[in-house]
């Protein structure tokens, strides 16, 4: 059963979160959105959607470097893991406690308010209460670390995600001695991956970075299948049209 | 100079009679549908008024548009490309629905199969967001419908700035004129720049702006950037729309349907050529008193001979050309100077054009004291105040407004004159800058308004599109996933919510 749910479960959820969004943007762009529902209803969207972004999105890339990053890299710089655990518990214990009060705000938003509420998909509710159960469970993996600073259990997580990463059969062994509340965390993190193509999750994907780099503000759209001359000028009255 | 033609309208506000057939055949054929319901491509207004989304005009609340920074530079009004993004989580600029009103329908079925009462039985508001019992309805598209409500909130109407307006809520003094809106397929459109997304652009062919459905993503920094408001948010799809200019119906020649549809006969369509050069610049201008000729100037004269041959090396098509040249637009935004841009202190460049109203004469009982300007009254003493026009129109700058009205009034007395005693009266006509050739020409498109002198539009050339042998066998329009819609109702990812189900009596 361990082995299933550590071993072969991440492989079925990145699956299916990898195909299912290549699939929805290909097949379905219409409902690849962000489903703001700022416009029915202002109030604690703005702080709570703030926080909560801010919270998660720190979260976010900071598991992904502290997973992923492979540990001889943490060696070559020197930092030690008993460092990386105790920024890690700081670091990450303030964006959990900002994204748990946007989220709890959000949830409660949606709950509570009758146009929020009759507007959202059963989707939209269930999605957000995984992501606030996962950063409860997150908060309360801080607690489990506290008791081991050193750095050597986060060493076993990091092992298990790379294992993963690389094909390596025994990754779940890694983390087979770890506590429960670390082990329902990954499952629900995973689980979280594999819901994510059939919900608005997926605008994530969208952020829209390249928006600073396009030249000037406007946007310009030809259909003409021979594209116009670049040259710019006037032309002679007279003289034939010149390409 | 790089030639474009872009589809331009010119709205007669003299001639609106405020009957709504604009935004009531738009609503039918554009936004009759699930998360749009609040939504009006076109409608009307009756000014002075705080109109549709309330206070839209009053870019101090709602950073709509342009601004020119104190060093030069020409950036959205909500801030520059990292401001947006930073905003991105929460938009302090968006309009909430209840800004424009909570969509609404009545319970007509129980008019029919209420049980016998005591007293009449009555179709009760519900909420098209919630489908929960709405008790009072406290806005709708058209609150102040004809002067509807208090002079003291209608006077929050930002045209009045720089107006001693309190003698307007005086019964003697008021006046109202109606304003139909809808959106300016500007040339240096705001909410285009504000797409983090680039969903938003500018047709190359005949500059209608249109959103990529498919690309948007619903950041929603559109709607807080388009100073006119007119972008929508749909919240049921959580997209946004915007009026299209009803582009299939302009592609094959045909008025928009708010156009047709105007039984004013007030509307006009046709095409403009410009500099696209010259927009930067011109949406630049350091005052915004200047932006009004900055736009004239970016305006090609499709008779000059030299623009003519840049338009053919632009691949601007013939047809297109013939159309600039006898364009209604081009006619009375540039020969005749009678309209003008909605609001040109946004610096959005727009391309629907308003002419002023006449009014009735201020103070008719005084009508001894009246300044007589001649044969015709002083502008000045027209009742709706020409500060107001130009605050709309010109971003304050009253001497334009005021040549176009006497324009006005000079058409009107010279066909006087001309029809009643028989005379040509060729001094009235000079006194404005016009010849008597030309008045005669402005009564037979602005007072006669034929269906041809009104709608001169030249169909979209597709051959420069596609290959028509391509396209044989084609599947036709489908619902954007090409001729595979899949075999299962609905969709994984959720296209389809549920459709909100409107409670229905008990029996």
């Amino acid at each position: 059963m361990h082995n299933f749910l550590f071993g072969i479960y991440p492989y079925i959820a990145l699956t299916v979160a990898i195909v299912g969004s290549i699939a929805r943007y290909e097949r379905d762009p219409f409902t690849w959105k962000t489903s703001s529902s700022q416009m029915l209803r202002r109030k604690q969207l703005i702080m709570g959607s703030v926080l909560f972004h801010i919270g998660v999105l720190v979260i976010f890339v900071g598991h992904l470097v502290g997973l992923l990053t492979p540990i001889a890299v943490f060696d070559a710089f020197g930092i030690s893991h008993g460092f990386k655990q105790v920024g890690a518990v700081v670091v990450g214990g303030i964006a959990g406690v900002m994204a748990l009060v946007g989220g709890g705000m959000l949830f409660h938003r949606r709950w509570t308010d009758p146009r929020i509420r009759k507007t959202s998909s059963t989707a939209d509710i269930v999605i957000l209460a995984m992501l606030l159960a996962q950063l409860v469970l997150g908060l309360l993996t801080v607690f489990a670390s506290l008791g081991h600073l050193d750095g050597h259990e986060m060493v076993k997580f990091m092992s298990w995600a790379q294992g993963i990463i690389v094909f390596d059969g025994a990754a779940a062994s890694y983390i087979a001695d770890v506590a429960l509340v670390f082990k329902l965390h990954l499952f629900l993190g995973l689980t979280i991956f594999l819901v994510f193509p059939f919900t608005r999750l997926v605008h994530m994907l969208s952020v829209p970075l390249r928006y600073v780099f396009r030249p000037g503000y406007q946007v310009v759209r030809s259909r003409r299948s021979v594209p116009l001359p670049t040259r710019a000028g006037p032309v002679a009255p007279g003289r034939s049209a010149n390409k | 100079m790089r030639v474009r033609a872009q589809i331009g309208m010119v709205l007669n506000l003299d001639k609106c009679i405020g009957c709504h057939t604009c935004s009531v055949t738009c609503k039918n054929v554009w936004t009759s549908r699930d998360g749009v319901e609040y939504a009006w491509f076109n409608n009307v207004e009756t000014k002075p008024g705080t109109g549709y989304p309330t206070d839209w005009e009053n870019q101090d609340r709602w950073n709509g548009g342009w601004e020119r920074t104190r060093a030069g530079k020409l950036q959205p009004k909500q801030g520059s490309k990292w401001r947006i993004l930073s905003n991105i989580f929460g938009n302090p600029d968006l309009p909430e629905i209840d800004d424009y009103y909570e969509p609404f329908d009545f319970d007509y079925d129980h008019l029919k199969s209420a049980p016998e009462l005591e007293a009449f039985p009555t179709a009760r508001p519900r909420s098209k967001i919630t489908g929960e019992r709405m008790e009072k309805i406290n806005k709708g598209p058209n609150w102040e419908e004809i002067l509807g409500g208090e002079f003291a909130k209608r006077s929050e109407d930002y045209n009045f700035e720089g107006i001693q307006k309190e003698i307007y809520g005086e019964y003697e003094n008021t006046f109202m004129m109606y304003l139909p809106r809808l959106c300016e397929h500007c040339l240096n459109p705001a909410c285009a720049a504000s797409c983090p997304s680039a969903a938003i652009y500018k047709r190359e062919e005949d500059g209608i702006v249109l959103i990529d459905q498919e690309k948007c993503r619903g950041w929603r920094m559109c709607v807080s950037g388009c100073p006119y408001k007119k972008i929508y948010y749909n919240w049921q799809s959580g997209k946004s729309e915007k009026c299209t200019l009803c582009y299939p119906r302009i592609e094959s020649g045909n008025p928009t349907v708010c156009s047709e549809t105007c039984v004013g006969r007030i509307r006009y369509l046709g095409v403009m050529l410009y500099d696209a050069d010259k927009i930067d610049a011109a949406a630049n201008a350091p005052a915004t008193t200047d932006l009004y000729d900055a736009q004239l100037d970016v305006f090609l004269d499709p008779n000059d001979p030299q623009v003519i041959a840049t338009a053919r090396a632009d691949g601007i098509p013939e047809d297109w050309i013939k159309s600039a040249q006898e364009s209604p637009i081009w006619k009375m935004a540039m020969e005749w100077k009678v309209a003008f841009p909605l609001h040109p202190e946004y610096r959005t460049l727009p391309m629907v054009w308003y002419i002023p109203p006449l009014s009735p004469i201020q103070n008719a009982a005084e009508a001894g004291a009246i300044g007589m300007d001649g044969a015709m009254p002083d502008v000045r003493n027209l009742r709706i105040p020409l500060r107001y026009l130009a605050n709309m129109l010109t971003a304050g700058d009253e001497e334009p407004v005021a040549l176009a009205l006497e324009r006005m009034l000079a058409m009107r007395s010279y066909m006087r004159a001309k029809t009643i005693d028989g005379v040509r009266d060729e001094a009235v006509a000079k006194k404005v800058g016009l010849d008597s050739a030309m008045i005669e020409d402005m009564y037979k498109i602005m007072a006669l308004a034929d269906y041809e002198d009104r709608f001169v539009i030249p169909t979209t050339h597709r051959e420069q599109v596609e290959e028509a042998y391509d396209l044989r066998g084609g599947c036709g329009f489908t619902d954007t996933n090409g001729c595979s819609p899949g075999i299962s109702k609905g969709s994984m990812f959720g296209g389809s919510k549920k459709p909100l189900k409107m409670p229905e009596e008990l029996r």
